[in-house]
């Protein structure tokens, strides 16, 4: 227990399926075979460790932040120009990282710093508006990021897909770079998801609680709520930022689309929803069920809309049409908050028609 | 503490003149620095045109935070809702819109914009009643209720009117400016003017002198004490939630008609503009509302006449230099 720092599931349900998963991605690469099977594992690991850094904000200290993709941005951005800068070698890797993860630290804090300024209540807005204004900076600044089109680079020489590690043994499975570097991912991911745990499970993380409930009174038994918000700011932009860093060096890319855009955003909200908020393990659920349904729902969709085309019904073809997948999904956010504010995760936990208190106001 | 005869005039409340003063020295600001009063004047004119559509927009959003303390993160989708509905009138009477006859134009035009208020009024209603009413004084549900509602909404316009961009030409009459010496005043600017203005003295009008009005200012001020009095706060509030989402739809019609073109997408940037007039302005306050609109114009137009590259950011940079000032807003009406 000491490893998820006494914080275990706490449902055998819940536990079950979390192992799966993990076990699941965990074996991907020799499960299911296919290069898109693989993407969607790194996928999921990636957001899991995502979500759960904006679960460390959203459900733990109550506050809702629309910067967060502006922070995995950095991370991307920073990694892409160095690798792109200064050639796929290790020393534009390591300079892609510190730069990347100060900035976004250094960001958040100016943020959080800011918002204090004004109304608690301006800081979703607030948030939104940066990041807003750096997403359309990135667009504009094309001779750094390469504008709408992103910054595509190599990896190091062991990373490259090419790079053949282990050659077929006698169980037919070949160790390439490209697996190496979803290791390196899943690795990375679950690390920060162990170390989110942690934190909201340490006297700091009780003091983030006890803000969410009532900040007022957290500060009157002396906790420093500022300084505790800060640094919570501060702690989820650093692990987004990693988990932009790992999406880069997966994808071998970074654009607007794939780290910058609002709609990451939307889609970090809804897998925090989903999943349950303040729980850390909601993330990765949220992350698993919100990713295999955008990869796979989606084939599903365009099948029914077909049909329905076909059958001539009006309207329907439209509305399951794959591009409107986010549709249902918003109608399934919306269902969520409303029939079960804790998520999967709480749903689990406390079992079906017990109404809990969930992190509400 | 002063004596007062019976017979002496109620003490006045302060005038707070300096909010109303920095637009104006703004402008004057300017003229030095754009160089030619030309232009100067054509700048000035746009950025109040496009301040009175802003400020159309953001009305409806900034009386609903001040009276519930509702968060409406959805606000944008009324927006292209009205525009869409716009379209509905407008593409089939294509022809009189083409013709050059004011009258005919407005003929079209006048019952688009009401049908569109209209539709985005009653969405108004089934939004409160569905996403809003479950989770009063819940900030953090409001905003994951009402942002799942901008995603529903965007997306069921995607489903009915498909992806592409909808063109939305002017109306004949209004194409073209006036010409005044070597100024050049875009008619279609002239008119925004004209409605965002009478929608700002209508506004006032109602909320300064009918007993509406003093009941919703009151529910600003202080929720309990209204409710506490006997007043039905959450019909106030209901009324004030489908007048706001209708003026929303009216901004989404001149906003179409401004850039010429709908798109489900169109909410997404108005609705950080929007967010920063009524941050600007202090939640809740009308006036407030109506100068921050006018400065963030102000701020596009200037700003992107002399310095482009910062229009990207000077949004930003205002609300950053205004909430140094002001904390709070330009008028803090609320106490909260």
């Amino acid at each position: 227990m000491m490893i998820l720092s006494g914080d275990p599931p706490r449902s055998r349900v819940l536990t079950l399926v979390l192992v799966v998963i993990i076990l699941a991605l965990a074996a991907t690469p020799f499960l299911f075979p296919g290069a898109k099977a693989l993407n969607v594992a790194a996928k999921i690991c990636i957001f899991a460790a995502l979500v759960a850094s904006y679960d460390l904000l959203l459900g733990y200290t109550g506050s809702v932040s629309f910067a967060h993709t502006m922070f995995y941005g950095i991370g991307s951005y920073a990694i892409a120009i160095a690798l792109y800068g200064m050639g796929p070698n290790w020393a534009a890797v390591a300079t892609g990282i510190v730069a990347g993860l100060p900035l976004a630290a250094l960001l958040a804090l100016a943020i959080g710093l800011f918002s204090l300024r004004v109304a608690a209540i301006f800081f979703a807005m607030i948030t939104l508006a940066v990041a807003s204004a750096f997403q359309v900076l990135a667009s504009q600044l094309s001779w750094l990021t390469g504008g709408e089109d992103g910054r595509s680079f190599q990896l190091p020489e062991l990373l490259r897909p090419g790079t053949v590690l282990i050659s077929k043994n006698l169980f037919g499975f070949e160790i390439n770079g490209r697996i190496l570097t979803f290791y390196l991912v899943f690795a990375i991911s679950a690390l920060m998801i162990l170390a989110l745990l942690r934190v909201v499970n340490s006297p700091f993380g009780r003091v983030l609680q006890a803000i969410r409930e009532n900040r007022f009174r957290a500060e009157a038994l002396g906790f420093r709520t500022v300084f505790h918000l800060t640094y919570a700011n501060c702690l989820a932009a650093l692990v987004a930022a990693s988990a932009g860093i790992l999406n880069a060096l997966w994808l071998r890319y970074a654009g607007p689309d794939t780290s910058l855009s609002f709609s990451i955003m939307l889609d970090i909200l809804l897998m925090v929803v989903i999943g349950g908020m303040g729980t850390i393990y909601g993330a990765i659920i949220g992350a698993t069920i919100f990713i295999l349904a955008q990869n796979y729902l989606q084939s599903l969709m365009g099948v029914a809309s077909k049909a329905a085309d076909e059958a001539g019904l009006p309207l329907l073809p439209g509305l399951l049409h794959p591009d409107r997948w986010l549709l249902w999904l918003g109608l399934l956010f919306i269902a969520s908050v409303y029939f079960f504010p804790t998520g999967v995760v709480g749903r689990l936990r406390h079992g079906g028609g017990k109404k809990t208190a969930g992190p509400g106001h | 503490m002063t004596d007062l005869a019976a017979t002496d005039p109620l003490p006045k409340p302060k005038r707070d003149l300096a909010p109303i003063l920095l637009p104006l020295a703004l402008a004057l600001l300017m003229i030095p620095l754009i160089g030619s009063t030309s232009s100067w004047l054509t700048l000035t004119v746009a950025s109040l045109a496009m301040g009175m559509m802003i400020f159309i927009m953001a009305s409806g959003l900034t009386l609903v935070f001040g009276l519930m303390d509702v968060l409406n993160f959805g606000h944008g989708a009324f927006i292209a809702v009205g525009a869409y509905v716009a379209t509905l009138v407008l593409a089939p009477f294509a022809a009189s819109i083409q013709a050059d006859s004011l009258w005919m134009n407005l003929a079209v035009l006048g019952p688009a914009a009401l049908l569109s208020m209209a539709v985005s009024g009653a969405l108004g209603l089934v939004v409160e009643r569905v996403l809003i009413l479950p989770v009063y004084g819940q900030h953090l549900k409001q905003i994951l209720m009402t942002t799942g509602g901008l995603i529903v909404a965007e997306q069921t316009l995607y489903a009915l009117w498909g992806p592409q961009i909808i063109p939305m030409p002017l109306p004949a009459s209004l194409r073209g400016s006036f010409i005044i010496g070597d100024v050049a005043i875009a008619k279609y600017r002239v008119l925004a003017m004209l409605i965002g203005l009478s929608v700002f003295i209508a506004i006032q009008l109602v909320l300064n002198r009918t007993k509406l009005g003093l009941l919703i200012r009151a529910g600003v001020e202080n929720r309990e004490m209204v409710e506490a009095l006997g007043y039905r706060i959450r019909r106030l509030f209901l009324g004030v939630f489908m007048t706001g989402s209708a003026l929303a739809g009216l901004g989404g019609v001149m906003w179409a008609l401004y850039r010429e073109q709908v798109h489900a997408s169109m909410s997404d940037d108005l609705t950080v503009l929007i967010f920063i007039v009524v941050i600007i302005g202090g939640l809740g306050s009308i006036g407030g509302c109506f100068i921050g609109a006018i400065l963030v114009a102000m701020v596009a137009n200037y700003g992107g006449f002399l310095v482009p590259k910062l229009a990207l950011v000077s949004n930003i940079l205002l609300m950053v230099a205004i909430l140094m000032w002001r904390p709070r807003g330009l008028y803090a009406v609320t106490s909260r």
